[in-house]
């Protein structure tokens, strides 16, 4: 049962101050494969402008949760919605138009490995047949964004771990999805990249706005998230003032299947359930 | 016994469900080759993998296959003063069976395996999830013009299969069995029928599609990690083989029935 918390009637609000459905809506969604339930009554939304951090320890199912936002798998019960449309047995033909609505960056980046970095930035605007100039300018404006213009035409064997992470992102964000989805995007990551990854992702939600979801079990990560914003004067990010955190973000925590937790981090971090007190220490 | 029981009821039902996937997964291959997009660009790509990368192995199965079976049927036939008819034995044999089906096994064993470790390996990396979370259909993209270039491209090779293996024939015929060259074309020439040569024909159009769908079905169902590429792959060898020789079977017999009443 998930704690009812501020957040949740933030997130609610916002929803509905903005006249508008939810960009992503779960409601109590359960999937098994062999053995015990991956997922178990799930329940969430992530509003407009919102960014949602789902905490949870390794192969809880954080990674096959954010697979069924994107209709990359089906659920046994309950319902999705994506941008206000069931998704939950939509075909798949429907489902390709409107996944091209949303940026997804994959654990490992996924970059396709016969392609070079320019053809995987615009392979979505190659796929719609936009003139090569105008795919062209839009992969140096990707490229730019994550710093990495110089690998415009290197193969992902050349790039390091982190850069591939960074090109990953660059195509999430080169067709301004309205949704974007991360996959623990620094995982195996030393800790260097993994702030060049978060300073990366906070640019993207305080620049663009865009509606998040982002999966990790790095606490550090969740918490520089909330705890800064991008300074574009300084094109770095920044310390909130201390006691500060950023408002549009909050966090799940997902345990044994279930959603456990939902809320803000002043929740979150004062907490008694067992689990969340154990995780955070 | 109720131990061994259970096992083979539980092979059964997986063998049953193996078949029913294979078989939606075939209908999903064909129908998209109907619908758009359409990536002609990628079906040229693996018409020139499949087809121009497979022509060095076809032509060297062909001409030595060639060469062997008047090698063989050459003595055998001496025995009964019968050696003016090795070209007929040669073209008939290689037109009718032996080009299509080692063809088929010659391009099963490059390019299903190819196929099931390039799946594969975009599976476990998930490439795969990734093009659908881009919007492309993956059997479109990937699927599609591997089955429609491996068809094209089989069909294509048996012919060149034919025409390597009785000049190979006719190598072997003449300069190591001393036979007329005139006499060993014109033979050749007069046994075919056109109900031969469809019949060769007709079966590498079947071969490419187990090829091309075995190839990608169990690509696209690998399951873990690079173990499982390497699994896959085997597979996929192995299954377009057996399916390969087994449709020629069934099809031999069919064509026979049909163009001769066999």
């Amino acid at each position: 049962m998930a704690e009812p918390t501020h957040a949740q009637s933030h997130s609610q609000s916002a929803a509905i101050g903005a006249e508008t459905h939810p960009v992503v809506l779960f409601e109590n969604v359960c999937l098994r494969f062999e053995g015990p339930p991956v997922l178990e009554d799930v329940s969430f939304q992530v509003a407009s402008g919102e960014t949602r951090i789902l905490l949870g320890p390794a192969g809880v199912g954080k990674s096959v949760l954010l697979k069924l936002a994107n209709g990359l798998l089906r659920p046994d019960c309950g319902r999705i919605f994506l941008f206000g449309e069931e998704i939950t047995s939509m075909p798949e033909d429907e489902l390709l138009k409107l996944r091209t609505r949303t940026g997804m960056v994959f654990q490992e980046g996924a970059l396709f490995d016969s392609l070079t970095v320019r053809d995987n930035v615009g392979y979505q605007l190659m796929e719609r047949h936009l003139p090569v100039d105008e795919i062209d300018q839009r992969v140096h404006e990707a490229l730019r964004f994550v710093e990495l213009e110089h690998t415009y035409a290197m193969l992902p064997a050349s790039l390091s771990g982190g850069m591939r992470r960074r090109v990953a992102i660059a195509r999430a964000i080169i067709d301004k999805p309205d949704l974007l989805l991360y996959d623990s995007p620094t995982g195996g990551l030393d800790p260097v990249t993994s702030t060049t990854i978060d300073e990366l992702i906070i640019k993207e939600r305080d620049v663009y706005q865009t509606p998040s979801l982002l999966v990790t079990h790095r606490l550090q990560d969740a918490f520089t998230m909330v705890s800064h914003r991008y300074d574009a004067a300084a094109n770095q990010m920044v310390p909130l003032p201390h006691g500060q955190n950023n408002a549009n973000t909050s966090f799940l925590v997902l345990h044994q299947g279930k959603l456990i937790f939902d809320g803000s981090t002043e929740a979150l971090v004062s907490s008694k359930d067992p689990f969340i007190m154990e995780f955070l220490a | 016994m109720p131990f061994a029981f259970d096992n083979l009821d539980t092979l059964a039902k997986r063998m049953l469900f193996a078949v029913q996937d294979y078989s939606l997964f075939c209908w999903e291959a064909v129908s998209s080759l109907f619908r758009s997009p359409h990536y002609w660009p990628d079906v040229m790509t693996q018409c020139d993998l499949i087809g121009v990368g497979s022509l060095p192995i076809v032509v060297l199965t062909g001409f030595f296959t060639g060469g062997v079976l008047a090698l063989q049927s050459a003595a055998s036939l001496a025995q009964f003063g019968a050696q003016a008819y090795t070209g007929r034995f040669v073209s008939l044999s290689m037109i009718r069976e032996l080009a299509p089906v080692l063809t088929g096994l010659m391009v099963s064993g490059r390019n299903a395996s190819g196929m099931a470790s390039e799946l594969g390996s975009m599976v476990v990396t998930e490439q795969i999830d990734a093009m659908r979370a881009l919007g492309t259909d993956p059997m479109k993209k990937l699927v599609g013009p591997r089955l429609l270039s491996t068809v094209v491209m089989l069909f294509l090779l048996t012919i060149i299969s034919d025409t390597v293996g009785t000049a190979g024939g006719a190598a072997v015929a003449v300069f190591i069995s001393h036979q007329n060259g005139t006499q060993y074309f014109t033979s050749a020439y007069q046994a075919l029928g056109y109900d031969d040569i469809a019949q060769g024909l007709t079966k590498p159009l079947f071969f490419g599609f187990i090829i091309a769908t075995v190839g990608c079905y169990f690509g696209t169902k690998t399951t873990g990690g690079t173990q499982g590429v390497g699994r896959a792959t085997t597979q996929a060898v192995v299954v377009s083989s057996v399916l390969i020789i087994f449709c020629d079977f069934i099809l031999s017999r069919a064509l026979l029935w049909l163009y001769s009443g066999i």
